[in-house]
Parts: structure tokens; C-alpha cells; sequence
């Protein structure tokens, strides 16, 4: 004990070391809910995605992935996969897999997937942990290391199964500014040309690159205004700037966009500014004050005219693209809701509320102006890259809830050093003050006490509850402090409220974590009352069902939503996906949605549908069915075909939208209606309702006994969450039934009509045009047998 | 435009004299490169930028290479030891063909 205490570098590295593995733990376990609660799955939408082109890179190999041309989705378009991906995960996982089979591992590519996001969480947390060191301190850096381990709004992307470009890019993106940071404090082209690796890989992981090579040359030019140039500035910047250049337009996906896009345009005129802040501080040491001054104003205003007829000139030109719509959108709140309804229609681009921030933040929300504050007093080049990072990641957050994202962890650095700082000064004069090292071991003491009682939470939380934890804990901290000889009773005061707002924290992150973000939604889990939980695994039933029972070649139209889950677990080709590259492929097939019968079949018959599939949550109250999500199909289509699709028609008149008898009239006979509600008046629920009761927007509905003509029910799911219908061939509808005697068979020689109607794949075997009427019905019993 | 010349002259004249030899090596090295970049960019201008990763590859490789270029003249220059406590000159060149190494790489996968 002696010889440990006499070595307090011991000690510290000895708790450092304890105390990022603790986080790392504790942070990978509070991610395992979803795994834990339903299984080992992939969630979510574009996670099936990124799954399906992992599967396939890691059977077909990585060129192949590249040249991939995917042919089941964007019915009759396709995609080209390769070029209109970022591969950074795919090829993560892929290296993974690889190595583990290598070392004759067995793993299959899916758990590898599922759990890829914890095990970046952590390196996440470590990476955190080395900015915040070289921000502030290290007791500031394992405050942080731990907030970002267990904050909700990093684990609303990185839970287990939820298999996104988030979840590494994070990583990606904490770990280059920490390069960045460093190369800046050194000035070695090594560390910047590090810094310009992990861009990279952030680049081939997150379109959120964009963040980066937007931030660090605003640093750069921040620290250029205020005078504070210097040639470490020079070196890291330049360095960092033409590498990362090159290397970012080794992506396909990213290709010349960094010269001729105007969101990486800011990038190069701070690298042009920079070489000239260089230039002229090389003159500057060569020739008297007065010379300088003439030279100065000579070339500044001959380089400010060139670079802006330039820059004109190029955009005039169409050389340099002006701003993608999704960054007027982060400019001008309003812009995507007037021009472009299918970003407004994503809820994750909606603007913030003041509730998520504090949902997903809690504490550290109220906290981090203080760290910030801390920042821009005692600053220096570096902090102040924090400072602008914390400011234009609160601006982002606020306009797009997607990007609470960044902001967080720029929260957790902040709220790291505020916590830091309090707890240094509230418990630095405790006993005799010795040396340094033993002052930041009782700095770190706080956050050692944390970390367990965080790992304990959240196991124990993993079995149901998590109330009962925080006594035990403080009074554990309490006496703790008391051991330490605290002088004054401020002092105290001060810091076991202090720890238990951290206790508060660690409960509200798990409590968040446990009931809002470790849903897989594509199982979905009831309560009953008496406790019991109810598994709702509806989609993956209708899922399973196209695949076993249709053509391989079946086209299943559905809304954008599910394109990647009816492509990844179905295995059938869609119209549409989450890919939305091509708007007006998908206000088509919201036109469909939106007309009635007859118009749909058209649509869907030129564009070769053979299923529809709806999702109706009328049944459970599921509230994110189609029909609610069915204002934006209206907007989208109204958007392409103004002249057929009117909003204003959906609403009754006094701008209600409503399914029931009040509804208008328009709405009760669109197809979606037609489709979620087919059959629905039949249904009675239960005894206090009355029949065609839908529970999710607690109505009886409008139009209740009508028969598709172009449609039949093919499959619908045990709790009705999915409907699946067929469309019926040209053939098999609206022939009056001709009996038997009267029917004329036609003559077997007549074969010239045969090659018109070839394409009809049933078939007409030549002179038994009977099979055909006797197939109908049949077929009819065999779809319908679901309810 | 006189007194430009006369400045250009003087800074001239002052340069050969208080520039080690060292220095003067980057210093050819780096006009070289600056050439062959506005070589190629002359080339862009008057024929056109067809192969355009090929232009773009060989017209960034010469920017970072000045870059670097200049990066090691500033760590190798004594009268910078202040700013880079602790890089030695040597430490420059070896973090110098380090990014040489990485850019090269990157440059011969997109020259196509």
C-alpha cells in the first residue's frame, strides 16, 4: 500500500485504466436491451439495407460490392449500388468478419453487424477521453469518456442491431478531432496526416463528413482573424487539407464533389488564405514595415478580385454545384417544407423540441454552458475549436433532431471539464494538499464511483427495475467524502449534490435507454395487464410470407418506408426505397396510393406491380401506419402530378383529416383507404366498441362494405399490421360469369391471337381456355386462408 | 510597378544572402514543383480536363508536394525551433515521406 501510494503515476494509470474499461463495458451492456428483451436482429429501415450489402460484399467479395448494379430495388430503374454508398461500414464489418474467420472464428455476418455499434460506442468513448485530455485535463477527459458512454442521445444510434453509418462515424468523427487537435498543439505532419486517414474513414462511414471539412477551416480561419496564426497552423492545416482532398475522392459516392460542390468550397478558400497568411509572413521577415504594407494591399486586392470572378464565374458556369437542398434546409428551416416534401416528410428532419434536448441529454444540457464558459476564459487554440464546435453543433441540433447527434458529443466534452472543474475546486483542498498527482486521483474519485454504479444500473435495470438504486449509492458517496476530512460543510454540500445529479443522470440514461431507444419496430412488444409481454411479429410474418409464396421476381409496391425491410427480408423487388434518390418514382407511387381503384391500376399495371403492401395499425393502435403517414403520399404526389393530386381534397371542409363518415370523399375512396380498411367493418374488436372501431385514431371509419375490383387480399397478418394484396391480371376481373352451356370455345386453330397475348405468363395453354375461369376461385380460398 | 520591382530586387538580393544552403535546396526543390504544377494546369487550360481524375491526381500531387515541401522547410528552418519544440529536423523528414508514402499511395489508386 506504501509503495502504491509513494507512486502516484501508478495509481493514476491504474484508475485511468479502470475507468475507460469500466466505460467501455458499462456502455456496450447499456446497449444490449434490444438484444436482450427480443433477440439478436437488425432494426429499423436502413440498417436492412446496410445489412443486405454487407451479406452481399462479404459473399461476392469487395469489387463485386463496388460494381454491384442492384436490380431489386427502383423497380424497372435499379440502383447502382456501389457508387450510391458510403462503404465504410459495410467494409468495417466486412474486415471483421474476415479477420475472425481467419482465425477460425465462426461468426456469422449478421451478429457481427448487431454488434458493431457497441463496440464502436466504446472507441467512442475512448477517442472522447483523448480530446478532453488534450482540451483540459484528464480528470475532464474520464468525466467525458463516461457521459458518452451512456448519454441517450449517442445511444439512440448505436444500440445493438441498429447496424447505421452513425454508429462509427461518431467514432470517426471524435477520433479526427482528436487528431486534429493534436496536430495542431504539435505542428508534425505526422499527426496531421493521421488526422487525414481517419477523415477518410469518416468520409468513406457518414455523408456528416461534411461537418468536419466544414468546422476544422472555420477553426482555422476563427484563429487567422484573431491574429493567432502561426506555421503549426500552417503545417497542420495545409497538410490535413490537400490529403484529406485527395483521399476523399477515393469514395465513388463522394467523387469530384469536394471541387465542385459549394459545402466543401469553404475548405479550400481557407487553405488558399492560409498559404497567403504563410506567404506573407515569409515576406513579412524579409523586407521593412512600410514595403510590407504596399505589397499587402497590392496582392490582396488583386487575389479578393480574382478569387471572386472566379468563384462567379464558376457557379454562372455550372462548374461548382450550388447547395444541395438538404443544406438549405439547414440554413432556412422553411426550405424543405415549401421545395422538397420528401426530406420534411423523415421525422428525424424535423427541428428539435426543448423536451428531446433535455430527454436526450438531461443533465448535461444545463451543464455545458458552464464548460463552455470555462473554454472561451481560458482559451487557447485548441479550446477554441471546441467552442465553435459546441456552438454550430447546438445550431444543427436545433434545426434537425437527426443532428442531436453531433451536439452530443460535443456536450459530454463540455460537461466533462465544467464537472471537472467543480469538483476540483470543491475537493482539492481536502486534507492535506501533498503533489499534484494525488490532488487529480481525488479528482478522479467521483467518477471512479460512478462508473461501477453505472455498470450495476444498468444490469440491474436489465431485469426490470431501476428505482431503487440511487440511497444506496449516496450513501455510499456521502461517506466517502466524509472519510476524505471535509472542512467545510459548503464543501460537502456542494459536492454530494453534485454526485447526486450524476446519480440522477446515470438513472435517466438507463431508464432512456431501456424504454425509448432499444425497440428493434420491427418486433414490436405489448403489455398486457397483468404484466405479461406480448410479442407482435407481424412484419416479419408478412415478410416471410412474400417470400415463400410469391415469384421470385414478384414487384411489391408499399410505401418508401419498407423498401429495404421487403428487400432485405423478403428478398423481392420493390418500386421504392429509403434510398430516395428519385423523387418522382416515389410521388408515383404515391399517386397510386392516393387515386382510386381504376387510376391505381392503371399506375400499378405500367409499372408492373404484382403485391401491394400496406401497413394498418388500426387493430393494436399502432401509430405509424400508413394512414397517418399517408398526408405526405398526397404531398409528394401532389408535388409531381399537381393536376390529378389536390391536398385539399383529403380534408373534409372544415380542414380535418379524418377517416370516419365525416371524412371526404375522396379519402374514403383512395386506395390506401381501400387497402387498410378492406374488410376492416366486418371486425369487431372487442364488446364496448362497435364494429370497424379503429383504435389508432379512436373512429368508427367512414366507408366500411365495399369489394376491391382490381385487388384481392392475398395475406393479411395475425394482428392485421400488415395487409398484402395482389393485383389481379387484365383477365380476372369485371367478365360477367358466362354459365357453362353458353360459353364458346374457341377455335384451337386460331393461333394468330396467341402471340398478342404471349406476354401473360398463366399462360393460355391452346384450346383449354377453362383452366383459366377454374383457377380463380381457388386461388382466392388459398390467399385469404390469414384471418 | 517601380517600386514593386525594387522591392522584388531587394528581397532578392537579401535572400541570397541570409538563406543557409540547406534551405536553398527546398527552396529549387520546391520552385520545381511549383512549375510542373502550373505546367499542368496551362495544359488543362489549353486542351482540356478530359481524364479528369488523372488532371485532378497529378495537379494535387504537385500541390501537396509543395505543400509538404514546405512544411519540412519550415521544421528544418532553425529560426522556427521555437514553434516546433519538439521536432528536429530529422523528425521533419521522416514525418515528410511518411505523407509522401500515404499521398503517393492515394494518388496512384485515382490516376486511373
Amino acid at each position: 500500500m506504501k509503495t502504491l501510494l509513494t507512486n502516484p503515476a501508478g495509481w493514476k494509470s491504474l484508475i485511468t485504466f479502470a475507468i475507460l474499461f469500466l466505460a467501455w463495458v458499462s456502455g456496450f451492456s447499456a446497449r444490449l436491451f434490444a438484444v436482450i428483451r427480443f433477440e439478436s436482429i437488425i432494426h429499423e429501415f436502413d440498417p436492412w439495407f446496410n445489412y443486405r450489402a454487407t451479406a452481399y460484399m462479404v459473399e461476392h467479395g469487395f469489387y463485386n460490392f463496388l460494381n454491384w448494379f442492384d436490380e431489386r430495388a427502383w423497380y424497372p430503374l435499379g440502383r447502382i449500388v456501389g457508387g450510391t454508398v458510403y462503404p465504410g461500414l459495410m467494409v468495417t464489418s466486412g474486415a471483421i468478419h474476415h479477420i475472425l474467420h481467419a482465425l477460425n472464428i465462426p461468426v456469422h455476418i449478421r451478429d457481427i453487424c448487431v454488434f458493431l455499434a457497441p463496440i464502436f460506442s466504446g472507441m467512442t468513448a475512448i477517442s472522447t477521453y483523448f480530446l478532453t485530455k488534450e482540451l483540459w485535463s484528464p480528470g475532464a477527459g474520464l468525466f467525458a469518456c463516461c457521459f458518452i458512454a451512456i448519454v441517450p442521445g449517442y445511444i439512440s444510434r448505436s444500440v445493438a442491431g441498429s447496424y447505421d453509418n452513425e454508429g462509427i462515424a461518431i467514432f470517426a468523427l471524435q477520433f479526427t478531432y482528436y487528431l486534429w487537435v493534436k496536430s495542431i498543439k504539435t505542428g508534425s505532419v505526422f499527426w496531421s496526416v493521421l488526422t487525414a486517414l481517419s477523415y477518410f474513414y469518416m468520409v468513406s462511414a457518414w455523408g456528416g463528413y461534411v461537418f468536419i471539412i466544414n468546422l476544422i477551416p472555420l477553426h482555422v480561419f476563427l484563429l487567422l482573424i484573431m491574429g493567432r496564426y502561426s506555421y503549426r497552423l500552417f503545417t497542420s492545416y495545409t497538410v490535413f487539407y490537400i490529403l484529406g482532398l485527395v483521399l476523399s475522392m477515393q469514395i465513388p459516392f463522394v467523387g469530384f464533389q469536394p471541387i465542385r460542390t459549394s459545402e466543401h468550397m469553404a475548405a479550400s478558400g481557407v487553405f488558399a488564405l492560409v498559404m497567403a497568411a504563410g506567404t506573407f509572413n515569409y515576406i513579412q521577415t524579409r523586407i521593412t514595415k512600410a514595403e510590407f504594407k504596399f505589397i499587402f494591399i497590392f496582392a490582396t486586392l488583386v487575389t479578393s478580385g480574382i478569387v471572386l470572378l472566379a468563384v462567379v464565374g464558376l457557379t454562372w458556369a455550372g462548374v461548382i454545384a450550388p447547395w444541395s437542398g438538404r443544406f438549405y434546409s439547414l440554413w432556412d428551416t422553411t426550405y424543405a417544407k415549401i421545395h422538397i416534401p420528401i426530406i420534411a416528410s423523415v421525422s428525424e428532419h424535423q427541428p428539435t423540441t426543448w423536451f428531446s434536448f433535455f430527454f436526450d441529454l438531461h443533465i448535461l444540457v444545463c451543464i455545458f454552458p458552464a464548460g463552455l464558459w470555462y473554454c472561451i476564459q481560458e482559451y487557447n487554440d485548441e479550446r477554441l475549436f471546441v467552442v465553435l464546435y459546441a456552438l454550430s453543433a447546438v445550431y444543427f441540433a436545433g434545426v434537425m433532431v437527426r443532428l442531436m447527434l453531433t451536439l452530443t458529443p460535443a456536450v459530454c466534452i463540455l460537461s466533462g471539464i465544467a464537472f471537472s472543474k467543480i469538483f476540483e475546486n470543491y475537493l482539492k483542498e481536502d486534507g492535506p494538499v501533498t503533489s499534484n498527482g494525488t490532488k487529480t486521483v481525488e479528482e478522479k474519485q467521483p467518477s471512479k464511483d460512478k462508473t461501477p454504479s453505472k455498470s450495476s444500473q444498468s444490469s440491474s435495470s436489465g431485469s426490470g427495475k431501476s428505482k431503487k438504486k440511487p440511497p444506496t449509492i449516496a450513501s455510499l458517496n456521502s461517506d466517502n467524502n466524509n472519510g476524505e476530512g471535509v472542512g467545510s460543510n459548503i464543501r460537502s454540500i456542494v459536492t454530494i449534490s453534485m454526485l447526486l445529479v450524476l446519480m440522477m443522470f446515470v438513472v435517466h440514461c438507463t431508464w432512456v435507454t431501456s424504454n425509448a431507444y432499444s425497440s428493434p419496430s420491427i418486433v414490436l412488444a405489448s403489455f398486457s395487464n397483468d404484466g405479461s409481454r406480448q410479442i407482435l411479429d407481424d412484419f416479419r410474418e408478412a415478410y416471410y410470407w412474400l417470400s415463400q409464396n410469391t415469384d421470385n421476381d414478384a414487384r411489391v409496391m408499399s410505401w418508401w418506408d419498407y423498401g429495404y425491410q421487403i428487400a432485405g427480408m423478403a428478398n423481392r423487388t420493390t418500386l421504392v426505397d429509403n434510398n430516395t434518390w428519385n423523387n418522382s418514382h416515389i410521388a408515383l407511387v404515391g399517386k397510386a396510393m392516393s387515386s382510386t381503384e381504376p387510376k391505381a391500376y392503371e399506375i400499378m399495371t405500367s409499372l408492373d406491380v404484382d403485391y401491394v403492401l400496406v401497413i394498418f395499425g388500426g387493430v393494436i393502435g399502432y401509430s405509424g401506419d400508413d394512414i397517418n403517414k399517408f398526408l405526405w403520399m398526397v404531398r409528394i404526389a401532389e408535388g409531381e402530378h399537381p393536376k390529378d393530386i389536390r391536398e385539399s381534397d383529403y380534408f373534409t371542409e372544415r380542414g380535418e383529416f379524418r377517416i370516419d363518415s365525416q371524412g371526404s370523399p375522396t379519402m374514403l375512396n383512395c386506395l390506401m383507404y381501400k387497402l387498410s380498411y378492406y374488410r376492416f367493418g366486418d371486425l369487431k374488436l372487442d364488446f364496448r366498441t362497435p364494429a370497424g372501431f379503429d383504435r389508432t385514431r379512436n373512429a368508427v371509419i367512414g366507408n366500411q362494405n365495399f369489394d376491391l375490383t382490381y385487388l384481392e387480399e392475398a395475406y393479411t397478418t395475425e394482428h392485421w399490421l400488415v395487409r398484402i394484396y395482389r393485383v389481379k391480371k387484365p383477365d380476372e376481373f369485371n367478365r360477367p360469369r358466362i354459365p357453362v352451356l353458353e360459353r364458346k370455345i374457341r377455335n384451337p386453330g386460331a393461333s394468330a391471337i396467341s402471340k398478342k397475348s404471349a406476354r401473360k405468363k398463366k399462360g393460355i395453354i391452346q384450346g383449354k381456355p377453362t383452366v383459366l375461369k377454374g383457377k380463380k376461385p381457388k386461388a382466392t380460398n388459398t390467399y385469404t386462408n390469414g384471418i | 510597378m517601380a517600386k514593386i520591382l525594387g522591392i522584388v530586387s531587394k528581397f532578392y538580393d537579401d535572400y541570397t544572402k541570409t538563406t543557409s544552403k540547406k534551405l536553398k535546396i527546398i527552396d529549387a526543390y520546391l520552385l520545381y514543383i511549383m512549375l510542373t504544377g502550373i505546367v499542368q494546369f496551362a495544359y488543362c487550360c489549353l486542351v482540356g480536363t478530359f481524364p479528369f481524375n488523372s488532371f485532378l491526381s497529378g495537379f494535387i500531387s504537385s500541390v501537396s508536394c509543395f505543400v509538404l515541401g514546405v512544411c519540412l522547410r519550415l521544421q528544418a528552418n532553425p529560426q522556427n525551433k521555437a514553434q516546433f519544440s519538439d521536432i528536429s529536423p530529422e523528425r521533419g523528414f521522416a514525418d515528410f515521406i511518411f505523407a509522401h508514402i500515404v499521398l503517393h499511395l492515394t494518388i496512384v489508386n485515382f490516376i486511373g
